[in-house]
């Protein structure tokens, strides 16, 4: 028994040491927010399927860094994000502004809808002609009826 | 009725087009937005003599090579060998800005000044980012990064990763001169 809560308390001050130290020295919550916000928007540069909010990578820490020093200062999130955009490109921002180059990025997917629409009216238009039902003409039908009688 | 055959076919040769297109483009280049623009300015302490600084403002009026690399990063190691033959040539001078992140502790101006005089210093200068800063500045994100600035301090070339042979005779030496003249 005595071993049990022996061993017991040693795991729980091997975990408290641990999460002291992965714990970040404290920050104004507020700030805090607002930058896990902002970042949660940003492509890390380093891990591309990552936000720089979630990212381990020493320049997405750089950059939360960057992004909160830019808060305390006083900047607007869309300084901030030109802040950003102007380093690493449209590329870092995972709701890049509409302009020409992004053209294709933004309205793309909505001209394949279109074209794949307008192909399906054509084909199901075409399909209907085929299906209609057509009533023989009287050499049709002579020569069906002589078809028959043959059998 | 019967071209209607051929629209899957169109189809998959249009996807095969862009996939070999894909296959080309690497994902990780991320294009630069300072090409053709001013180099970000910076003040950084030397290398080796911390109580001196080197500014972007310095080099004005000369064609130089801005090299940003670390003792961390194993590119830069690879591209050092290559980097003493190129500053042998004389083409431009380099300039290293020796940086690390924030969330690295080791002594990196120690290990920076010990690798240099252990392997060779290819840079005229070398400053020191501490906190990485000015590599933020630069949009740096895969060391080793080399720009290009010409006389009037603006990028005219950016090569992400170690600068190959091939970079070096086709691109850089090229366009190094034509800027000189």
């Amino acid at each position: 028994m005595k071993r049990a809560t022996f061993t017991t308390l040693a795991i729980l001050s091997l975990v408290t040491a641990i999460v002291a130290q992965v714990a970040q020295p404290l920050e104004d919550p507020a700030i805090e927010e607002r930058m896990r916000n902002l970042t949660k928007q940003l492509r890390c540069p380093v891990c591309q399927s990552e936000t720089v909010a979630e990212s381990q990578a020493p320049l997405a820490q750089d950059l939360r860094r960057e992004v909160r020093e830019q808060i305390k200062a006083g900047k607007s999130d869309q300084e901030i994000m030109a802040y950003v955009s102007q380093r690493y490109t449209d590329f870092a921002l995972y709701n890049p502004p509409v302009k020409t180059t992004t053209y294709l990025l933004w309205f793309g997917p909505f001209l394949l809808l279109l074209m794949g629409t307008v192909l399906l009216f054509r084909y199901v238009k075409r399909r209907r002609e085929l299906i209609k039902v057509k009533p023989l003409t009287a050499e049709e039908r002579r020569r069906a009826e002589k078809l028959l009688s043959e059998m | 009725m019967k071209k209607l055959v051929f629209i899957p076919l169109a189809l998959f040769i249009g996807l095969v087009v862009f996939l070999f297109i894909g296959l080309r483009h690497d994902p990780r280049e991320i294009p630069s937005p300072l090409i053709n623009k001013a180099a970000p300015s910076f003040q950084l302490p030397q290398l080796h003599d911390p109580q001196k600084t080197l500014s972007a403002q310095d080099m004005r009026g000369k064609v130089w090579l801005l090299n940003f690399w670390g003792t961390w990063c194993i590119a830069c190691r690879e591209e050092h060998p290559w980097l003493l033959e190129y500053a042998k040539s004389n083409a431009v001078p380099i300039v290293g800005i020796d940086y690390k992140y924030s969330s690295d502790t080791s002594d990196e101006r120690t290990a920076a000044m010990r690798m240099l005089a252990e392997v060779g210093n290819p840079y005229s200068l070398t400053v020191y980012d501490a906190d990485g800063r000015v590599s933020i500045d630069y949009g740096v994100y895969g060391a080793p990064e080399s720009f290009l600035i010409d006389k009037s301090g603006v990028i005219r070339f950016k090569q992400i990763g170690p600068i190959t042979e091939d970079v070096w005779r086709d691109k850089i030496v090229p366009l190094a001169r034509q800027l000189n003249q």
